[in-house]
């Protein structure tokens, strides 16, 4: 788990403060490469769901990428227990799970959107855009 | 025993991953049983375990060289031992966790697990018959291994 350090607001323009879970620590440093908008501003990273939850209480993220398949906690549950403290947070999806029950589940629970991995930088920002506009 | 359409899932997910992920088509060979043993494996090898309806494993086996020009095209600049295990365990997982497109739900994926180091040999997997789906990928040579009964 890793804390970012650092102030989201910037002015008139309204920010959004960003954490990234993924079990894969290439996927954590794609999405945080990878996404392009001015006004997000990473916070911190999480490697299951039971850190994301610790980091979520501590740094109070507005935007969450959420990957499903991880060690401890899935992401599902993490959703879940998320969403309970924070109905307005914006969580977007980020799997290899194809199949629609799956993402069906995952809005469910509170989840925004759904990206599938393999994904291109441009489907990462348009995915994003989504959550955020 | 898998059907031949389950098969053309794999080979799917796979292009589908090079082409994405590294930006770069991949060629796949015709993919063959293994009649005897079990098949041979690379410098690294990411291992999915599979439950639910179906059961079985697949794995991801690429040579590092491989690996290290995939870390490239991704952008990334570690090219450390663990950089390259979190890599064949990714692969593994996103050309399994796509397969439930067409296997549905109830096709359970575990979290990867790696083999690497000298000589690593895939676990004997009594009942299940091993299919090997040949990568080519710029001169490199790569493996999915798809066991599932």
């Amino acid at each position: 788990m890793n804390a970012v350090n650092g102030n989201a607001t910037n002015g008139a323009r309204r920010s959004y403060k960003l954490m990234i879970v993924d079990d894969s620590n290439i996927m954590r440093r794609r999405i945080e490469r990878s996404q392009q908008f001015e006004e997000i501003q990473l916070v911190g990273t999480a490697s299951n769901g039971l850190e994301a939850i610790e980091l979520f209480k501590k740094m109070d993220p507005d935007v969450i990428t959420m990957d499903l398949t991880m060690p401890q906690m899935d992401g599902i549950e993490c959703i879940e227990n998320i969403v309970r403290i924070k109905p307005a947070v914006r969580i977007l999806v980020i799997s290899a799970l194809a199949d629609k029950a799956t993402a069906v589940e995952a809005m469910e629970k509170g989840a925004n959107g759904f990206l599938n991995k393999p994904f291109t930088d441009r489907q990462l920002n348009e995915a994003i855009a989504e959550l955020i506009r | 025993m898998i059907q031949e359409q389950e098969l053309k899932t794999f080979v799917e997910g796979t292009t589908n991953y090079f082409e994405v992920a590294a930006q770069q088509p991949a060629s796949i060979g015709s993919p063959y049983l293994v009649t005897e043993g079990q098949p041979s494996v690379h410098d690294y090898t990411g291992m999915i375990s599979i439950t639910g309806k179906r059961e079985g494993v697949v794995y991801f086996t690429a040579p590092k060289a491989m690996l290290t020009v995939l870390l490239m095209k991704m952008q990334e600049s570690d090219f450390s031992h663990e950089t390259m295990r979190d890599l064949v365990g990714e692969v593994a997982n996103t050309i399994s966790g796509n397969a439930r497109k067409d296997f549905g739900r109830d096709f359970v994926i575990s979290v990867p697990s790696v083999l690497a180091g000298e000589k690593p040999e895939i676990p004997n997997t009594p009942g299940m018959r091993s299919f090997v789906i040949p990568i080519n990928w710029r001169s490199h040579s790569a493996k999915l291994i798809v066991a599932l009964k």
